[in-house]
């Protein structure tokens, strides 16, 4: 169900600083593909530009090419209808307080003018099934707020909340890294299945969970696509010195 | 997890028209909603200055009220009144103000400080025809007669809750360290107080006392029957005295046109000594709150 | 040190020094540095003076209270509640009741609620959400330069601007069109309750689009992408990401306002038509509980008029604690961090 993401020569700019420089690459449909590189290199930036998040940001512009499947992000469709394809998990999980799981889960579905009940209870429920978090909330949809569970679990109802509009790929912005180990081993997990029926990437800081998530891997420095190759080759026999210098912890 | 289950066709069709029709009607909206709140403004300053102006002159400045019916004459004596009623009120609510503000920050991390800072809050949002009421029972049952002390005490106060926030909230972002050096020179308390907290903070207590001044400046209601006002010049502070909002109200309510346009001429002087204030403020927050301390 | 062997020392012992002196020598200009118990008690002096300020504030909400009550005491003891529900003001007769103040008072305020809320709240969403960064801040400068404008002069331009563009215009148009809901009957004079509510909902605006603009900014940046990354429009983003978390500080806020309007005295006195009568229609001339006490009580010449008076001022200042107390813990609720959670 996933496509392929083809990246063309991606620059990206923080009002007259260049946070991105030439970015060309290709994550292959159905598989995960890791974004790795030091604080600061551009990662966050470079999946944020996908779908069209980086120019929310007051004075900041990207230019380029990026298809997504068939879809040309940067021309001809509206950033509402990219973002509608495309799903975005954060850092930090991002719940509304305001809402209860169930209306967590159904709001993209919601938003986009979606309203059949009897519909709408399926997906919420299949969604919630796919992020592995339907048996800790099913008795509890709307009485409880998206608030109230714990870090890792609000993760997993993001996840579920992206995942219910269908979306083709799924953007992932070092979804683990404000969660404990149990919880990210959970969303590793959910991230291996997922890779099923969704084309993935993943923003990460630990190498170690991209060598275990992802098939393939691009190393980012200073803004720059260094290397992007399989996984296995990054991390065992990576082709530029930085890269090396960067895997085997000599900076970063 | 296997088949769609939204139709294909719902995920890729263009966004719907209802939706792309409602975000613009919303900007549009929120744009009208800053025109006509906009407009009362312009409207009000230009009348200001297009009734106003025309009637402020040298006799306006320097000259008494005349007695009905005659032209001319002035709000001399109650631009004097509002300064010494605003005088006596700074004078009592200034200190007490400021004193209660440093109470809360370097003794009152307390309930009983929480007390004071609710009873505060409370105190700001009293209506002021209120507030003056309780003057005229302090001052004027006890004197026997309306007197500018009265109207002092009343607009006083309204002033310091507004400067107890202010100087608490400014001696809080002074920063421990200082007094900790202070108090390791062997400085006293109540000497690192003044000297050390209160300097440091003083633009932005400074500011906050501004703002008080600048909100009781236009007050009409607690004069009303505190001060009561004056036809003549007077500086003594137990005897009713003139006030310029005391001034325009009456002017502006009575059934002749020479006071109606003096009533401008006294509103326009009055909106004008408040801007200044008010901008002055804005201006010390932006570039002078805690640098250079 | 014992001195039997070497025989008794042959220099003196020094003398010890004064105990009041001080241990380290001063230079010069420079105060000592330690200091004897003085300084103890200049603490405990300024302590108390501090603490005498503080208590000020707690005695002089106990001294409104106090006078207040016993002030009011006349008209308590001859009307008891039914002050409040009668309609007779009669000075001459000494029959007072304040009913008619108080329907002024809820009419002119949630008239002016009807037309400041939608406005304050564009006015926010606008600033925070739509509005260029480099608008910003004067926009924000010029609608907090309408809170600064005094009462009177709101007041002045009612009188002599908005009352006749009301009697000329609008009144007449209201009459012909709106006519048939029975709120718009009578000759349009221009001033009345409807003028009165337009100078409120004016006076009003500052306060809620302040209290909205600060909880609006309040709401997490992750929460405005969180709605935009699921393929929301900006309004949707503004709806779903910011109002709605922010709803109970803006509640707030209008509950803030609305003690606002209830406490505002003079810019009503001058256009609301000074007379305590209920009606239906918003064209007609009314009464508030500020305006009585504000056209009426340097002229109160009974005791029992005076209470009266003062029994209306009791029942504003009640009703005004209770209001802004409700608006403080709404607001409280959203700038301190705690989310609102969802119901039920």
């Amino acid at each position: 169900m996933g496509v392929g993401i083809k990246v063309e020569k991606l620059n990206a700019w923080f009002g007259k600083t260049q946070a991105l420089h030439e970015i060309t690459m290709e994550a292959p449909a159905n598989h995960a593909t890791a974004v790795i590189g030091p604080s600061g290199c551009g990662k966050s930036t470079f999946v944020r530009c996908l779908n069209r998040m980086h120019e929310t940001i007051p004075d900041a512009k990207a230019e380029g090419r990026v298809m997504i499947g068939d879809l040309d992000v940067y021309n001809g469709t509206s950033p509402v209808q990219i973002r509608r394809r495309i799903g975005m998990v954060f850092q930090k999980p991002n719940p509304f307080p305001t809402m209860s799981i169930y209306d967590n889960v159904a709001a993209g579905l919601k938003l986009n003018g979606f309203h059949d009940r009897r519909k709408l209870n399926e997906i919420v429920e299949h969604s919630l099934k796919v992020a592995a978090l339907w048996d800790e909330v099913k008795d509890t949809l709307h009485k409880k707020s998206g608030a109230s569970l714990s870090g890792g679990q609000q993760q997993r109802l993001c996840i579920a909340r992206a995942l219910a509009v269908q979306p083709e790929v799924l953007l992932m912005d070092e979804p683990c890294s404000a969660l404990d180990p149990i919880s990210t081993g959970k969303i590793e997990e959910l991230i291996f299945q997922l890779k099923e029926d969704f084309t993935i990437v993943i923003v990460t800081h630990n190498m170690q969970q991209a060598s275990r998530v992802a098939e393939f891997t691009g190393f980012f420095l200073l803004g720059r696509l260094i290397e992007f190759d399989k996984t296995e080759k990054i991390f065992t026999t990576p082709s530029d010195k930085r890269t090396e210098d960067y895997v085997t912890g000599r900076f970063g | 997890m296997a088949e769609t289950l939204i139709p294909r066709e719902f995920s890729s069709a263009p966004i719907g028209i209802g939706r792309r029709i409602t975000n613009y009607f919303a900007t549009f909206a929120a744009l009208a909603a800053i025109v006509l709140v906009l407009l009362p403004l312009g409207a009000i300053f230009a009348y200001l200055i297009y009734r106003g102006i025309g009637s402020i002159n040298w006799a306006f400045l320097t000259q008494t009220p005349k007695p009905v019916g005659e032209a001319g004459g002035g709000m001399a004596n109650a631009i004097a009144g509002s300064v010494l009623i605003l005088g006596i009120a700074s004078a009592l609510g200034v200190p007490i103000g400021i004193g209660a503000g440093i109470y809360l920050a370097e003794y009152g991390r307390n309930r009983f400080g929480d007390l004071i800072r609710f009873t505060a809050d409370v105190l700001n949002g009293v209506p002021s025809i209120v507030i003056g009421i309780v003057a005229y029972g302090l001052v004027v049952l006890t004197q026997g007669h309306f007197s500018a002390l009265a109207g002092g005490v009343a607009l006083a106060i309204m002033m310091i809750p507004t400067i107890t926030r202010a100087t608490e909230e400014m001696l809080l972002l002074v920063p421990n360290t200082l007094r900790e050096a202070s108090y390791g020179l062997g400085v006293p308390r109540w000497r690192t107080t003044l000297s050390i907290s209160l300097r440091t903070a003083t633009s932005g207590v400074i500011t906050g006392v501004m703002l008080a001044f600048a909100r009781v400046a236009g007050e009409t209601a607690p004069l009303l029957f505190t001060a009561f006002g004056n036809q003549y010049w007077n500086w003594k502070i137990s005897q009713p005295t003139a006030a310029l909002s005391l001034q325009v109200f009456t002017y502006a309510i009575s059934p002749f046109d020479e006071w109606h346009r003096q009533a401008w001429a006294g509103a326009l002087i009055l909106i004008f000594l408040i801007v200044l204030a008010v901008t002055a403020v804005r201006v010390a927050t932006k570039y002078g709150t805690l640098s250079g301390a | 040190m014992a001195n039997g062997a070497l025989g008794a020392p042959r220099v003196s012992p020094p003398q010890p020094v004064e105990k009041s002196e001080v241990a380290v020598m001063p230079k010069r200009g420079v105060k000592p540095l330690i200091k004897t118990g003085f300084s103890h008690i200049a603490d405990r002096i300024f302590y108390f003076a501090m603490l005498a300020c503080g208590v000020c504030v707690l005695a002089l909400v106990g001294l409104i209270v106090y006078q207040l009550i016993t002030r009011s005491s006349l008209s308590w003891h001859a009307f008891g509640w039914s002050f409040f529900f009668r309609s007779e003001w009669d000075p001459v007769n000494e029959q007072f009741g304040a009913f008619p103040f108080v329907y002024g008072t809820v009419v002119s305020s949630i008239l002016a609620l009807i037309l400041a809320v939608p406005l304050a709240i564009g006015v926010a969403v606008f600033i925070t959400e739509m509005c260029p960064v480099w608008l910003k801040g004067p926009l924000a400068f010029t609608t907090e330069l309408l809170a600064a404008i005094p009462s009177v002069i709101y007041g002045l331009w009612a009188i002599f601007v908005l009352g006749p563009l009301l009697r000329q215009y609008l009144e007449p148009w209201l009459m012909r069109y709106l006519g048939w809901t029975g709120l718009f009957d009578g000759p349009p004079y221009g001033i009345g309750m409807l003028a009165a509510g337009i100078i409120l909902a004016i006076m009003v605006v500052p306060i809620i689009s302040s209290i909205t603009r600060e909880v609006m900014t309040a709401v997490p940046q992750q929460q405005r992408e969180a709605v935009l990354a699921l393929g929301a429009t900006r309004w949707e983003m503004i709806r779903t990401g910011v109002l709605r978390n922010a709803r109970a500080g803006i509640l707030g806020g209008v509950i803030l306002g609305l003690g606002r309007a209830l406490g505002e005295t003079m810019a009503v006195t001058m256009v609301i038509g000074n007379r305590p009568e209920i009606s239906k229609s918003l064209l007609a001339p009314g009464y508030t509980m500020a305006s009585v006490i504000a056209n009426e009580f340097s002229e109160a010449t009974t005791d029992r008029y005076l209470s009266a008076l003062v029994e209306v001022g009791l029942a504003l200042f009640i009703v005004t604690i209770i209001v802004n107390i409700l608006a403080q813990i709404l607001v409280w609720t959203v700038t301190r961090g705690t989310p609102a959670r969802a119901n039920g």
